[in-house]
């Protein structure tokens, strides 16, 4: 988007410094089963930051913990000052932060349109439609389709920008070019890089560190329901005979 | 007299009408379980002990005070819809996460014990509510007599169900509702908060149940088994209509209070079974309704 276009950065834009959002010995659990065994890390304002890690590490149970659809969860998540753990995630989105599941989450019985309005304004600052369909202009194209006759990549653009128009300034993506063709992946990647530049804040989920590493200023490394390592990007080519085995790839 | 198949027409017309009647009984009846049914995932075994409770809330407001049939419309729903929110709050609320199993077993409980207090308070014959002064009378349309409550009665039904097609279908907060039914969890990720809509929800379907009983009250005599009759075949309906299909509730409803009243006409020794058979016939042919989307 031109930079004329950009929209100001909310009210009370995050200093750089400061955390936005901190995360301190979180456990979690699926009914019996115990997921993350205190999980420790934290985000700043205006950064974008990724959790890598094998499948089943507790990637994405982090991120739904951070929303609050977990609904077994213990230890510390301070958001802007505030502890969440005890919050419904309404509150928490109400708070300021909005999730993008890995499913992607687009809504049968919704048209587009429908899909794309649905989540309420929680604060002032979020993209106008327009701005959302500068970054994602297929999606003007489709506006009467069912949500789920979209693309895969078309669904993936639904469910981010369905996410920018609500004033969030934290945003969770989990996995969002996972199964998606290499232009559709960096199509995203230049929508993360435009959101960046926003002043969003923004925590990713990736498998792929490749692309990872073309949009984040900051990696986490989980195992076994735990952070294990953080690699600054810069330092990520240096890291990567560790990563590799990180990884297993 | 003139004949339609053998039929004289002011027996045909006759019995159309009841079929409308019924079927707009049926209706907003089966409308409210698929509302309640798409949401909550409960088949509600309460609605036709709601829908009786609506006719007798209209009943006490009458002869207790003195309050008629317009005023009726408006307070017995509102009063019994607010009962649901207590029975959704206290009760049905824990079983959300458990099989469907439970919350039938509940709402059917609970149907045994209301109808079991009323019948206790007030035996099983039915008490007399008369029709508000201004719809009493008929039309004389040449082929029939046409009673204004009747008429009333239909096109109430009619403009009801499809002002809540039109809000599911159509609004803002239809969406919010047909979301929350595909994924609740996410749609309350996005900040709204869920567990109040569904007791709304839940509410609004026993109300609607209750203004149907209201409806009712002037037609069929107000009576604690009123909606333990009639409730079966409503389930019928949303079976074959299609489990959590707003408009198949509707145009099944009176599609098959239609069908049921001709048969009264042509094969009157089926009528009380003929909704069964369709039930079957469709079950075997589309197991998820006439305008059911397969899971």
């Amino acid at each position: 988007m031109p930079e004329g276009t950009r929209a100001a950065p909310a009210a009370g834009a995050p200093s750089a410094a400061a955390a936005l959002l901190e995360v301190r010995g979180l456990n979690a659990w699926y009914g019996e089963s115990h997921v993350l065994h205190g999980v420790d890390f934290e985000v700043r304002g205006g950064e974008v930051v990724t959790l890598l890690g094998r499948n089943g590490a507790g990637k994405t149970t982090t991120l739904k913990s951070i929303m609050g659809i977990v609904p077994r969860r213990a230890g510390a998540i301070v958001f802007e000052g505030r502890d969440t753990i005890a919050l419904s995630s309404n509150r928490i989105a109400r708070l300021g932060i909005a999730y993008c599941p890995e499913e992607r989450g687009i809504f049968a019985s919704l048209n587009v349109e429908e899909n794309l309005l649905l989540p309420p304004q929680v604060r002032p600052g979020g993209l106008t439609v327009e701005q959302i369909f500068e970054l994602f202009p297929n999606l003007r194209e489709r506006l009467r389709s069912q949500g789920t006759k979209l693309s895969g990549g078309e669904q993936q653009m639904l469910a981010i920008g369905r996410i920018l128009r609500t004033g969030a300034r934290l945003l969770l993506l989990d996995e969002p070019t996972e199964g998606l063709a290499p232009v559709i992946v960096q199509q995203i990647g230049r929508t993360i890089q435009r959101l960046k530049a926003e002043g969003f804040t923004i925590l990713l989920v990736e498998q792929n560190f490749r692309f990872a590493s073309t949009v984040a200023d900051r990696h986490y490394v989980m195992e076994h329901g735990r952070v294990v390592d953080m690699i600054p990007n810069a330092e990520l080519g240096a890291s990567m005979a560790k990563l590799h085995d990180y990884l297993g790839v | 007299m003139t004949e339609i198949l053998g039929v004289p027409t002011q027996a045909l017309f006759g019995q159309l009408l009841i079929g409308l009647i019924n079927g707009s009984f049926y209706a907003m009846l089966s409308l409210g379980l698929a509302v309640i049914f798409g949401l909550l995932n409960i088949i509600n075994f309460t609605h036709g002990a709601q829908y009786m409770m609506g006719a007798f809330a209209a009943w006490f407001l009458l002869n207790k005070a003195g309050i008629g049939y317009w005023w009726s419309l408006l307070i017995a729903p509102l009063a019994v819809g607010l009962t649901g929110v207590v029975v959704e709050r206290t009760m049905l609320a824990r079983l959300y996460k458990l099989d469907h199993l439970y919350g039938l077993l509940l709402t059917f409980g609970l149907a045994l014990v209301i109808q079991g207090v009323f019948r206790n308070e007030f035996g099983a014959s039915g008490l007399p509510y008369r029709i508000p002064e201004e719809l009493t009378g008929g039309y004389n349309l040449g082929f029939m007599f046409l009673p204004k409550y009747r008429a009333w009665v239909i096109v109430a039904s009619v403009v009801v169900c499809l002002a809540t097609w039109y809000v599911i279908e159509r609004t803002k907060l239809g969406a919010y509702l047909r979301a929350a039914t595909e994924n609740p969890a996410l749609v309350q990720s996005f900040g709204v908060n869920v567990p109040r809509m569904i007791t709304l929800t839940y509410g609004f379907g026993v109300g609607l149940a209750a203004l149907a009983g209201v409806m009712a009250a002037p037609i069929y005599q107000v009576n604690p088994l009123m909606g333990a009759d009639l409730i079966i075949v409503v389930f019928a309906v949303v079976v074959i209509g299609g489990m959590g299909s707003i408009m198949g509730s509707i145009v099944t409803g009176f599609l098959l209070g239609i069908v049921e009243g001709l048969t009264k006409v042509f094969y009157p020794e089926a009528s009380n079974t003929v909704i069964f058979v369709i039930m079957v016939i469709v079950l075997i042919l589309r197991p998820a309704g006439l305008f059911g989307r397969e899971r």
